[in-house]
This record gives C-alpha cells, sequence and structure tokens, in this order.
C-alpha cells in the first residue's frame, strides 16, 4: 500500500512539456504581444517627469472623488518620490494595468456568458475555484516554463490568479437584474444582445465594478509576487529585501504598494458608485441644455 | 383589419419541472394536478379563450392560480407547454425568436406589476423605448414620447429619473411605455396592484378613458375582484391553473358557475357593479295619456297597487300617477290624466349602477323607472326590489311577491267609484 501514488505532478509535468513542444510559436507570440503592451504602458509612465504623473492622477482623482482624494493622491505619490520608488511604482503599475485589462477583458465575456447559461455557469464556477484558490506561487512555474523569466510570467500569472472576482461579479450582477425589467425589455421586442446592453450591463454595473476593482487589487497583490519571476517594479525590491533581510528597503517598496493599492482602490470604487463629480456636472450640463431644446 | 378576435388561446398547457410534456400528457389523460406533482408543476391547465378588440379581458385569481403564467404565454414570455396562442391572427406558439420579438413589437405591449422602468433612463426614454426597440429615429420617437407623457398625465416629469416619481406616477409611465408602443393589445399584469388604493381607484379610472378613447384591446391580470368587476368587460376566473368561469361582471355575479366563484363574489361591492338592468322588473301598471282616468284606475284596481306608470302617445315615459289623484279625477269628471302626473318620478338609464339608485329610492316609495336614452319605459325597480338585489336574495320567495307599493285605496271604493262614474258618463 505504501507504494501507491498518484502521479498527479509527474502528468501535469508531461503536459506542460508537451504544451511548451507543441505550440511553443503560440506562447511565443503571446510573450512577445504581453511584453510589447507593458513596454509601452511603461514608457507612457515612466517617461514623462514624476510630477506630470502625479498632476495627472490627481486630475483623475478630483474628477472620480472630489478634494480630498486629490490631496491625499498627490501627498502619497509624493512618499512614493521621496522613498526613491518612483520608477518601481511606475513600473509596478505598468504590470498591473496591463494584467488587469487583459483580466478584465477576458472575464467579462466569461461572465456574460456564466449569466446567460446555467450549463456554462456550472462549467466556469469549479475551474474558477480551482484559479483563485491555487497557491499564486504555483502559477508562477508553468508561465516561467512557458514564457521564460521576465514580465510576461508575471502578467500570465497575474491574470489568472485575478480573472475570478472578475467573472464571477459579473455574472452576480447580471443574473441579480429584476427580473421583470428584462422581461419589460423582452416583451417589447428587443433582442437578447440590446436587453445585455441597453438593461442588464447598466443595471449590473455597480457590481461588475465592484468585480473590476477586486481585479485590481489582486492584480496589485500578485505583482509582487510576480516580482519573483524577474517581473521587476516594486515586487523586485521587495523579494530583494527578504533575501537580505532589509527592513529598511522592505517597509519602503512595501509602503509604496499599500499607497498604489490605496489610490487604485478608491479610484475604482468611486467608478463604480457611478455617482462622480465629474459625472454630475456631465449630467446637469446635459439636463440644461435639454430643457433649453425642449423650450 | 376586419378580424375581431385579438387575441385567442386554444387549450393551452404550462407545466413547470423535470418533466413538462409529461405532466400536460397525464393531464390531458385526465390525471389530476396532485398527481402529477412528483413530475412538475402544472400552472395552466387546458386555458382556451377568445379576447375581441377594444375589449377589457380581466383574468381574475388568487396568487398561485397560474394567471400571471397564463399573461406571459400571450406575448410569449414564456413558451406554451401544449396549446396555440394567436395575436391578431397570427399564430405566435411555436415561431422562431426573431419573428416573436417582431409580434411584441408591432402587435402585443406589457405593463407590470412592480413598473419595470429603466432605472438608469429618464422618464421619456422609458416612454420611448418600445419605439427605440422598433427603431425608430430619436427626434420622431421622442416628439411621439411627449405625445403620450401629456396623455398619461405626467407633464413637467419628461426629464426625471423613475426613481424620482412616486409608486402612481411611475406606472403611467409604464402606461405611457405600453401605449407608445402603439400596439393593438396591452397585456396587464397586475399593474395597479402595487399602488395604494386611492392611487388604484383612479388609475382605473384613467385606464378606462384611456381604453374608450384609443379603443385598445386590454388584457388586465388581477387578484383584486373588486377591480375586475370594475374593469373588465368580460372576467375569467381562475382557480388552480384553470379557468372556472368566463363572463361579464354581472353573470360571474348573478350566475356563478360553482361555489367557489360564488364564494368568491359574496363580499363584491354589488351596488357597484350590478346595473339597474340587470334587477329591473318588468312595468305592469302602464297607461297612456290618452286613455284617461278610468282607465288608469282600472288596471290599477287588476294589479292592486296605489301608482301607475304613464307613458306619452309616442310611448316616451312621462311620469306616474297616484291611485288617489286618479279617484279624484275620475270623480270630478276630469278626462285629462296629465293634470295629475307627478313630474318628480324618478327615472334612470338602464347602466345606472345600483349605488346611483338608493338614494332616490329611499326619497320616494314609487319605483324607479328605468328609461332608455329615447326615453321609452323599459322596466322598474321598486325598492324591495332594489334591497334584494343589494343583500343577493332571490326575489321570487313566494307566488304573489310584493314588490310594489300596495294601493291605498280598497278595491270595492275603485269599483263603486268606476260603476257611478260609468252611469254618469252614460248620462251625459
Amino acid at each position: 500500500m505504501n507504494d501507491f501514488r498518484l502521479p498527479l505532478g509527474t502528468i501535469v509535468e508531461g503536459f506542460i512539456d508537451w504544451i511548451t513542444d507543441t505550440f511553443g510559436f503560440f506562447f511565443d507570440f503571446i510573450r512577445a504581444a504581453f511584453d510589447g503592451a507593458y513596454e509601452l504602458v511603461d514608457f507612457l509612465l515612466v517617461t514623462p517627469p514624476f510630477w506630470v504623473i502625479i498632476v495627472l492622477a490627481a486630475g483623475l482623482a478630483l474628477a472620480t472623488r472630489g478634494w480630498k482624494f486629490m490631496v491625499g493622491t498627490i501627498l502619497g505619490l509624493t512618499v512614493i518620490v521621496g522613498v526613491d520608488q518612483w520608477e518601481n511604482a511606475m513600473d509596478t503599475l505598468a504590470l498591473v494595468l496591463v494584467a488587469s485589462v487583459l483580466a478584465i477583458a477576458f472575464s467579462l465575456p466569461l461572465g456574460i456568458l456564466a449569466a446567460k447559461s446555467t450549463v456554462a455557469s456550472n462549467i466556469i464556477r469549479p475551474i474558477l475555484d480551482f484559479m483563485q484558490t491555487m497557491p499564486a506561487f504555483v502559477y508562477l512555474i508553468p508561465a516561467l516554463i512557458l514564457f521564460r523569466v521576465g514580465v510576461v510570467p508575471g502578467i500570465v500569472a497575474t491574470i489568472i490568479f485575478a480573472m475570478a472576482p472578475g467573472v464571477r461579479l459579473t455574472e452576480l450582477g447580471i443574473r441579480g437584474v429584476d427580473r421583470e425589467v428584462v422581461e419589460a425589455g423582452q416583451a417589447f421586442g428587443a433582442s437578447p444582445w440590446r436587453i445585455l446592453r441597453q438593461i442588464q450591463l447598466p443595471l449590473a454595473m455597480p457590481t461588475i465594478m465592484a468585480g473590476i476593482n477586486q481585479v485590481i487589487m489582486l492584480s496589485l497583490s500578485m505583482v509582487v509576487i510576480a516580482g519573483m519571476v524577474g517581473a521587476g517594479g516594486l515586487g523586485a525590491d521587495v523579494v530583494a529585501s527578504l533575501n537580505r533581510i532589509d527592513v529598511a528597503l522592505g517597509f519602503e517598496a512595501g509602503l509604496a504598494v499599500v499607497i498604489l493599492a490605496i489610490f487604485l482602490d478608491r479610484l475604482t470604487a468611486a467608478l463604480g458608485t457611478g455617482d462622480t463629480p465629474l459625472g454630475r456636472i456631465l449630467a446637469a450640463r446635459k439636463r440644461r441644455s435639454q430643457q433649453a431644446l425642449a423650450a | 383589419m376586419t378580424e375581431t378576435i385579438a387575441v385567442k388561446a386554444d387549450r393551452l398547457y404550462k407545466a413547470f419541472g423535470r418533466r413538462p410534456h409529461e405532466v400536460v400528457k397525464k393531464m390531458k389523460a385526465g390525471s389530476s394536478r396532485d398527481e402529477v406533482s412528483s413530475l412538475g408543476t402544472a400552472a395552466v391547465i387546458d386555458a382556451s379563450f377568445e379576447v375581441h378588440r377594444g375589449e377589457i379581458f380581466v383574468v381574475m385569481g388568487l396568487s398561485g392560480s397560474g394567471k400571471s403564467t397564463l399573461i406571459r404565454m400571450l406575448n410569449g414570455l414564456l413558451d406554451a407547454t401544449s396549446g396555440t396562442v394567436t395575436v391578431a391572427g397570427q399564430p405566435i406558439t411555436g415561431i422562431p425568436a426573431a419573428q416573436l420579438r417582431d409580434v411584441r413589437r408591432k402587435n402585443i405591449s406589457m405593463v407590470f406589476q412592480h413598473f419595470a422602468l429603466l432605472p438608469h433612463r429618464s422618464v421619456i426614454d422609458n416612454v420611448a423605448y418600445g419605439l427605440e426597440v422598433q427603431g425608430m429615429g430619436r427626434e420622431e420617437r421622442l416628439a411621439k414620447a411627449r405625445t403620450i407623457i401629456r396623455l398619461v398625465g405626467l407633464d413637467g416629469w419628461a426629464d426625471s429619473l423613475p426613481s424620482e416619481l412616486s409608486g402612481g406616477m411611475q406606472q403611467r409611465v409604464g402606461l405611457g411605455r405600453a401605449l407608445a408602443a402603439d400596439t393593438d393589445v396591452l397585456l396587464m399584469d397586475e399593474a395597479f396592484s402595487a399602488l395604494d388604493p386611492l392611487i388604484r381607484r383612479e388609475m382605473q379610472e384613467q385606464l378606462i378613458e384611456l381604453q374608450a378613447e384609443l379603443g385598445k384591446t386590454i388584457i388586465f391580470i388581477t387578484h383584486d375582484l373588486n377591480e375586475a368587476m370594475f374593469l373588465g368587460d368580460r372576467i375569467a376566473v381562475m382557480r388552480d391553473g384553470r379557468i372556472v368561469q368566463i363572463g361579464t361582471p354581472e353573470e360571474i355575479l348573478t350566475d356563478p358557475a360553482n361555489d367557489y366563484v360564488a364564494q368568491f363574489v359574496q363580499d363584491v361591492d354589488r351596488a357597484r357593479v350590478l346595473t339597474a338592468a340587470s334587477v329591473m322588473e318588468p312595468v305592469r301598471a302602464v297607461v297612456t295619456t290618452t286613455g284617461g282616468p278610468r282607465a288608469a284606475l282600472r288596471i290599477m284596481r287588476d294589479f292592486q297597487t296605489s301608482a301607475a306608470f304613464v307613458l306619452n302617445r309616442d310611448g316616451s315615459f312621462a311620469g306616474v300617477v297616484r291611485d288617489r289623484d286618479v279617484l279624484k279625477l275620475v270623480k270630478a269628471g276630469d278626462a285629462d290624466l296629465r293634470s295629475i302626473i307627478l313630474g318628480d318620478a324618478v327615472s334612470v338609464s338602464p347602466d345606472a349602477p345600483l349605488v346611483e339608485l338608493v338614494e332616490p329610492s329611499v326619497e320616494s316609495d314609487l319605483a324607479i323607472a328605468v328609461v332608455d336614452e329615447k326615453k321609452r319605459l323599459l322596466g322598474v325597480i321598486p325598492r324591495v326590489t332594489l334591497l334584494a338585489a343589494l343583500g343577493n336574495v332571490s326575489t321570487n320567495t313566494g307566488d304573489l311577491p310584493v314588490i310594489e307599493p300596495a294601493a291605498t285605496i280598497s278595491v270595492s271604493m275603485i269599483t263603486e267609484t268606476l260603476r257611478e262614474t260609468a252611469l254618469e258618463g252614460a248620462a251625459l
């Protein structure tokens, strides 16, 4: 009995080997595409002087939440500059943005599919459970094999790890839309696509935005881990400080992560409520022009 | 379009659960609902009816009776498990989804219990929604929506969001949305049930006005019998998935198909549903103005009543004469009945609800005359008849029901007078 052992690990290893051999060109393509996307975003964030980025971020903060958030953003980002983590932070931000956008791009359609079809939902749900609960480091191994050391395995591992809440909350949001309102769309002869676009997505938007918020937060926590596979950015410094038991570096890099996280969280959460200062101004202007039109 | 049937349901079944078709097969073979409950729930069983164009057809039943399922089969929101639905002469059961959407756009719209407005769109965009789906251009549909908004009484709210409106106003938006789509048929699913009683009454009255103005065919679902009786030209009563009776409100009230319906209708405010025409009695003591007082007196003696209804020469209702007055007239030898006609006799139209008859009936012991628009006397409603109708008791309790005010002068006295005056007349 002691000889009995399920060779699961060996099977998976063989599978990964087989994939590498067979679809190598495909992974090379993905590698090039993700790498290109990352380089582009990173270039945009790192090239301008830091204060340009801070001004842009502050403007965004003002538009979404108001002046308090703006002040907080300026202070936070200045602290990052002050502890000399600006370039690392921008690398990390680029990684988070690319990974989040891709994760959202995959999770929204999957979430919609799961909401529309119970069969799809039943298939997708256990896969999401698997993706979310498997220790995050484990993704790094095949990602490392498939994409070699660098930014790309970090992005891929991040996407897989961060996708789940996007899919789940999209499905939940769409399924949670008042049945009668959807019926109203149907009763007036709207097509499923129109119902999705005009009724289900707008009404599910707060939930979907909560999902997107979660995707971004998970991405951020994952990119630090991705530092272990050479993804660079703040993650690299955190890993380095761990290896060197360097409390000072660890704290500074970690603090930069926290500041980025808070900024991104508050920003996306404000978008999720659909009630932003900029939105209010636009709505008021629209209403005025409509009244002028009606008069 | 000469088609007079707007919506037709033919042997409709709807079952939910694991094996709906088997449920229906067994139900058709005579199984009861409980016997097939392990296979699924039969929500609608063998429903057949026709709704005429321009009619308000009410489906009435308690919750769980299958009425909401039934109405959702009429526009294909739910597929019938068996049977056919025909809208504007076109079958809509088993047709492709695209074709079904076309029917919904052109022929049949819906008003929902909880309004089902798009919360992120303004009132006017909600009202124009059906037109938008139909593919109408923005300017055109907004212009049309504006007229509808005026029609349903929401002037000045066009740019508000639904959440800024009260429940009654939100349902006006829902109604406006259905009216704007300009379909012949309107399905209304418990449309007023979520509203306060006062607002509900107001909406009911407005619906009837709109229907008279626009001539829509309305299929209205409700659990409120008073609402059904008030709105319905015809009512289908549902119980446990089956339609147990279809008829006019009066038919349902006066001739319930079974104990269930009878029990249901016993609490209805009969005074508002029953009309004068449905309870009136044939007129017995009738005289014409040309007949003279002697004929009048003889008729009153024969029917043993104290009053007679007088008709003009063209058959129109002139009024009532009392036996005392006629007697005096005869004794005086006057031949003209018109001088003693009581002009204050109450006459009502056949459509008048009984509630309007109570007050005149209290004020005068004379029977109320029911006359049509040409003033022809159709029948009378004595006080006893009115009471019997309101109290839901049969008037046929004895061989000779006392339904008219009893004679105040004895028969022998009338006979005597008649004989005397006859002699006088002969002597002259």
